[in-house]
């Protein structure tokens, strides 16, 4: 807390805080010591303690009284500057009125006193929103604040915004990539933690695009601008951001009605409780006390702050891990997320294609090497896949001859290759081991003999098993659509351990599907669609909360979804649904903590039990502790919490 | 037409949902969001009207509290 700057203002009333506490203190120990109702003798010997509290309430309070004038000309009425007004004054007026009709002399430490912890508890009110604002929007580094463009040969320093599609920018080593773009020269490492949550830094070398927001750590770049600083990255994330307050969830939109409310009423209570029991037993001094203690306790304000603010931290810490919500409504019905559908092509699988089997193993150089020579050509992702497998140089020479529908044929001197699925084997006779597994089968064969079969794959990701595990586990349903057949689909299903999956779905059906589930989920619960933002704007609308993956560089997919997760890693589900239930717990408690206090210092005070010092802590000290135990939501997630090692790296 | 101003100055949260209450009344605002934490506001009015709209909210927000200002 050291570290954190107080502004101007906040030092200006730290120092008239200390000030007016040290007064209070020495009168109040001089008062209890030499009694100073008894410096003066005779009637108006209330006087001069009145004086001496009352100079400490006007330093005090003087902005508050003031407040409180200017807006009662404006008709606020139930205004906590004007409520704290009369329930001091009150308080001195009772206390004058005690002194004049000579009984004993106290109450005017009271009535100080309140003020002052009303406004020790304001200060803190301030500096602990400050400071959460602050640290939330530390996310807001992201911001470039200049360009070098490279103009006439020399780098010139310029507005991100003015630097137009084409053009050359230089990014040296510590600054960030202003826009958007694609590497022309150079290789250097480039930092995404700010985007991504990802602490390990990311090669790149030309050609390679590269996002704006990101920091250069290595080496010099020069970048070939893609898009305009509106339409970049960091331009795409700070918009989100800065609207993620605008959506309010369902219990932010309960408290401000409840204190719409709550206030009146109080202030209603108050009134009767002064009037009537006083009408009755005719101690007015001891129902008007109590009357004034319900008025300080009638603020709202502890709970009007502390819900937002446990929001706000919620969305502060999401975005730490690279998870960006677009509203505290989003955080809130995340909570209740209990079906989460997913895409299976590039958001459970990696969407690439790779050889996953060879057999038989003892030949698999020989397969890979004939498989190499007659794909060498295509630019298919099968094709591609084995060639990566392969990795080396592949012979030349060969005329290729391409069989529509069955695969490739493959001639030189003395070598004939065939490669291809079952019935390339079959037209031309050959003699071939069928592979069982579920996947897209080349079958290899040279000269007339079979010599092997290669299985490739999408590869599922590595981290799918263990988040859907950990999602069922939570108590969610996880269900796959895909594209692709029965046999694939529960291949995959079974392999991650998905509760459903529905299989063969053309992209139209996928919105059906998902409104099928919508109609079977129960009323509280939310259905999340994950998917990797590639044509999948429909279902991502249509669901509760859409949800994608990979989001830097995806417009669209920044767009759609209520949810973003930056770097392209399920593991930010299990993470976003922890957050989710902490913040909303803390809601919970803060709304419960809040209330139950005030009700209990309504009742005491009614019964005259409480006094007007509990009362202020009613109001302020609820307020602090429910402050405080906000900030807890955006409290390290610490690496048990946190489903890989990212985090445990971060705490070095 | 939607649009999003900051906010100065804005010390107290009860004081935001007032605000809010206030501006939703004026008529030609058809959607306002203030957000305490973020200490902005998001209004939504008829584009024609905007700026006799504006000195409006303006004002409804000098009423519930005269320290904030609205940047524009």
């Amino acid at each position: 807390m050291k570290n954190h700057a107080l502004s101007k203002k906040q030092k200006k009333n730290l120092i008239r805080i200390t000030a007016a506490l040290v007064a209070f203190a020495a009168i109040f120990i001089a008062d209890k010591i030499v009694h100073l109702g008894g410096v003066f003798e005779g009637g108006a010997a209330w006087v001069f303690p009145f004086l001496l509290y009352l100079a400490v309430y006007l330093l005090i309070g003087y902005d508050v009284l003031w407040r409180a004038i200017r807006n009662i000309a404006h008709g606020q009425i139930f205004d906590e500057n004007f409520l704290m007004c009369v329930a001091t004054l009150g308080a001195f007026a009772l206390a004058i009125f005690r002194g004049a009709t000579g009984q004993e002399i106290e109450g005017f430490d009271e009535a100080c006193a309140v003020l002052l912890f009303y406004q020790v508890g304001e200060f803190f009110q301030d500096y602990a929103t400050a400071r959460s604002r602050k640290s939330i929007s530390a996310l807001m580094d992201i911001r470039p604040d200049y360009a070098n463009v490279l103009r006439g040969g020399k780098a010139e320093k310029t507005d991100p915004s003015e630097v137009k599609i084409g053009e050359i920018i230089v990014v040296n080593p510590g600054e960030k990539v202003p826009l958007d773009g694609v590497v022309v020269k150079g290789r250097s490492a480039l930092d995404t933690k700010a985007l991504t949550g990802e602490s390990l830094p990311r090669d790149i070398g030309e050609g390679d695009e590269i996002v704006s927001g990101c920091v250069n750590v290595t080496s010099q770049l020069e970048v070939r601008v893609v898009k305009e600083f509106y339409d970049s990255t960091v331009s795409k994330i700070l918009e989100m951001v800065e609207n993620a307050s605008e959506q309010k969830s369902k219990a932010e939109n309960f408290i401000t009605k409840f204190a719409k409310y709550y206030t009146p009423i109080v202030c209603a209570a108050a009134l009767l409780l002064a009037v009537i029991p006083g009408l009755i037993t005719s101690d007015w001094s001891a129902w008007v006390y109590r009357a004034l203690s319900f008025l300080v306790v009638s603020c709202p304000c502890a709970l009007v702050i502390s819900i937002p603010l446990s929001f706000f931290a919620g969305i502060g810490a999401a975005s730490r891990y690279g998870i960006l919500i677009k509203g505290s409504n989003y955080l809130e019905k995340f909570h209740y997320a209990k079906t989460f559908v997913f895409d299976k092509t590039g958001t459970l699988t990696k969407g690439n294609f790779a050889v996953a089997k060879i057999s038989p193993e003892s030949k698999a150089d020989e397969i890979l090497r004939l498989a190499a020579i007659a794909e060498r050509d295509s630019g298919h992702p099968i094709a591609r896949s084995i060639a990566e497998r392969y990795a080396k140089d592949v012979e030349s020479g060969y005329t290729l001859t391409n069989v529509a529908g069955e695969g490739i044929i493959a001639e030189k001197a003395g070598s004939k290759i065939f490669c291809g699925n079952e019935k390339l084997m079959e037209q031309n006779g050959i003699a071939y081991t069928k592979e069982s597994d579920l996947g897209t089968v080349v079958y290899v064969a040279e000269n007339g003999e079979f010599i092997g079969s290669v299985l490739i794959r999408d590869e599922i990701k590595p981290e799918a098993k263990q988040v859907i595990g950990s999602l069922n586990g939570m108590g969610c349903k996880t269900v796959m659509l895909t594209g692709d057949n029965e046999a694939i689909a529960k291949n995959v299903a079974e392999e991650i351990g998905l509760t459903e999956y529905r299989a063969s779905l053309l992209p139209q059906n996928k919105v059906e599907e998902v409104e099928k589930l919508l109609s079977e989920k129960g009323g509280k619960d939310a259905l999340c669609f994950v998917g990797d933002g590639i044509n999948d704007a429909p279902v991502l609308m249509r669901s509760d909360i859409g949800i994608a993956m990979g989001g830097v560089g995806s417009d669209a997919a920044i767009e759609a979804s209520d949810i973003v997760l930056m770097k392209d890693d399920l593991k930010g589900l299990p993470l976003a649904k922890r957050i989710a239930k902490k913040t909303m717990a803390i809601v919970f408690e803060n709304i419960v903590f809040s209330l139950v206090i005030k009700i209990a210092i309504l009742i005491l005070s009614a019964f005259g039990i409480a006094n007007m010092w509990v009362a202020v802590f009613g109001d302020v000290g609820v307020a602090v502790l429910a402050i405080l135990n906000a900030m807890r939501v955006n409290s390290k997630y610490t690496a048990e919490q946190c489903p890989d090692n990212t985090a445990r790296r971060q705490k070095v | 037409m939607k649009k999003v101003f900051q906010l100065e100055d804005l010390d107290c949260a009860n004081c935001a949902a007032k605000m809010e209450r206030a501006i939703a009344k004026i008529d030609g605002v058809d959607s306002v969001s203030i957000s305490f934490m973020a200490q902005r506001m998001a209004i939504e009015a008829d584009e024609a009207r905007f700026d006799e709209i504006m000195e409006r909210v303006a004002k409804a927000c000098k009423k519930v509290e005269p320290d904030c200002r609205i940047v524009r």
